[in-house]
């Protein structure tokens, strides 16, 4: 049997990229990947840890998730697309009209 | 365990706000292309009204207790802070009634939307499970995502929420990372086993990462420094009906999450997110204040003053105890009120397109339009904290706590910020009662809905300033159902 941190080093390797994904990457599309693999991460952090503590909690957390994250994703896209129709461009570096 | 029906009783105000959003969602697309929406507006109004009675029901019937398995608690505290969503739900709808005409926007979803918000915003205060704090936190901030990117058409506001959506997710998944590592600790996801696990059995180092990762994941939620970076662009971006209500609503319950996990489960290790607390007061104090000195747009302004009200709440947490706890619920309810009004005057002078934002457009509205300047000017003293206004009392009760608590400097350090608020809110009122103004700037009479939302709004701030004492009564219950 796989020992349990194997799967948290995992997640947190997962969790790690998204979030370097997140900060470097420049495509609207592409971080937003970045944060589905991020909440992935989690995820299997919380399987991890349901199979080791014997209760279930984690498994239902892990639905509650997914389907949230899918509620995400449909807003997410939307707002996306509305972003394209005014900028014409899905780069993060030219949707500045709003100075930091 | 209570009974079935008497369960339902605790999720009421919810239950309410749930039927309103759905009715409304459904009669939209009934009514015609062109006609107004503002029926759909009054529609929610009425249901924030009938949720409003729902908590008073709550508070005057013994339903108090948890329900659903433990999944959430009706006490003080989820009563205080449903009441304040509530009333700022209703007070964003009243003063977005004549605004969505204005940017001539027809769509009903908005107002289900705020309500649906509300729903998230409500469970956050009252959820005493992780999972269920997550739903709700996601059920509030989804919301919010849309309702800033409502003006379509116009590219600032569809930036504002790509930025607020991307930051908010990327806070999220650091929330839900926390959850996932207390649970691995732990083994549980409810607030109060959480907090006796810590108390009974060897604290590992686990916990302390999971605490790192919940503090900025509700860090980003409630916008302090260093976690703060996103607001002005948002604020500035969105409708400001909309920043009325995410500038106080879904800040206000995040403040309520923030302190139920803290206090709630993580009580035991106050000692080491205390110095976490601490600088980040320090620094959202200081860098909002002098962030909004700078500022000539007057949602970015009140967007940088909104992070430096966020760094006094957290003196109110770093002071700890009942007297902290509820001088911190006090000055949410407070800073609400402030500041919705403050947004309903800015939204009505905005008129059509958000033309009208800058400092300099408001000059010479004392002469023009005597009773808007007059209402916006006991705002800005309330956000400065003048004696008679509530502002003065949430800043003294937040400042008494932390002395109390030998919290020397960090008060030195918010009263010196007050000082330097001082200015920039005096400045729009100098601009507007001292300058000679530019009749180029259309003016249009205020509607009857934002006259309501701005008298509303008004009484509320100098309520809190004459009599504070039931609301802090009241608040003090609150911070003692949290901390039992």
């Amino acid at each position: 049997m796989v020992p349990v941190t194997y799967y948290l080093v995992l997640s947190a390797i997962l969790f790690t990229i998204g979030v370097a994904a997140f900060i470097f990457k420049r495509n609207i599309i592409t971080i937003f990947m970045s944060i589905e693999l991020m909440l992935n991460a989690v995820n299997l952090s919380f399987v991890a840890f349901a199979n080791m503590h014997h209760n279930l909690d984690g498994h239902i957390f892990v639905f509650f998730v997914m389907v949230v994250a899918a509620a995400e994703a449909a807003v997410g896209l939307a707002i996306i697309i509305s972003v394209f129709r005014t900028r014409e461009t899905l780069n993060v570096d030219r949707v500045n009209l709003l100075k930091l | 365990m209570m009974t079935n029906e008497l369960q339902y009783l605790s999720i009421l105000p919810e239950l309410i706000l749930t039927i309103f959003g759905m009715l409304i969602m459904v009669l939209d697309p009934l009514m015609a292309d062109r006609a107004s929406r503002k029926p759909m507006g009054w529609l929610a109004f009425v249901g924030t009204l009938a949720a409003l009675g729902a908590t008073f029901y709550q508070g005057t019937h013994p339903v108090a207790g948890t329900a659903f398995f433990g999944m959430v608690r009706t006490d003080a505290f989820s009563i205080f802070f449903h009441v304040v969503v509530i009333v700022i739900a209703a007070l964003a709808i009243l003063s977005s009634l004549d605004y969505l005409e204005t940017q001539g926007i027809r769509s009903g979803e908005y107002y289900g939307l705020i309500l649906l918000g509300t729903v998230g915003m409500g469970l956050l205060s009252s959820a005493m499970e992780l999972v269920m704090l997550f739903i709700a936190l996601e059920i509030s901030s989804i919301s919010t995502y849309i309702l800033a990117g409502y003006r379509r058409r116009v590219a600032a506001s569809a930036e504002s929420s790509i930025k607020y959506f991307l930051l908010g997710s990327f806070a999220t998944a650091f929330f839900l990372y926390g959850v996932a590592l207390i649970y691995g600790a732990t083994g549980s996801t409810n607030i109060t086993a959480i907090s006796q696990a810590l108390h009974n059995n060897h604290i590992s180092s686990l916990t302390y990462l999971a605490l790192v990762l919940m503090f900025v994941g509700m860090g980003f939620k409630v916008a302090v420094t260093p976690f703060h970076v996103w607001t002005p662009d948002v604020y500035e971006g969105a409708p400001a009906p909309v920043v009325a209500l995410m500038s106080t609503g879904p800040k206000a319950a995040a403040f309520a999450l923030m302190l139920r996990v803290l206090f709630g489960s993580f009580g035991e290790l106050s000692q080491w997110w205390l110095p976490l607390i601490w600088i980040s007061a320090a620094l959202s104090m200081t860098i909002g204040n002098v962030g909004a000195l700078l500022q000539n747009n007057v949602k970015r302004m009140l967007a940088y003053s909104s992070i430096a009200h966020a760094g006094y709440l957290l003196v109110a947490f770093a002071a700890g105890q009942d007297m902290g706890i509820a001088a911190a619920i006090f000055y949410t309810a407070t800073y609400a009120a402030m500041n919705v009004g403050a947004f309903a005057v800015v939204s009505h002078f905005a008129s059509r397109g958000e033309r009208y934002v800058s400092i300099d457009d408001y000059a010479g509205l004392g002469r023009r339009s005597p009773v808007l300047a007059i209402t916006l000017t006991i705002f800005m003293l309330s956000l400065i904290g003048i004696p008679l206004t509530g502002g003065f009392f949430a800043k003294f009760y937040v400042f008494s706590a932390a002395l109390k608590s030998n919290l020397v400097w960090l008060t030195i350090i918010g009263l010196v910020n007050s000082a330097i608020a001082a200015y920039y809110y005096l400045r729009l009122i100098v601009v507007m009662y001292m300058k000679e103004g530019d009749d180029s700037v259309t003016l249009v009479p205020v509607p009857v809905a934002t006259a309501a939302a701005l008298l509303i709004a008004a009484g509320l701030t100098i309520y809190l300033g004459v009599m504070p004492g039931g609301v802090l009564g009241y608040a003090l219950l609150g911070a003692q159902d949290l901390m039992r």
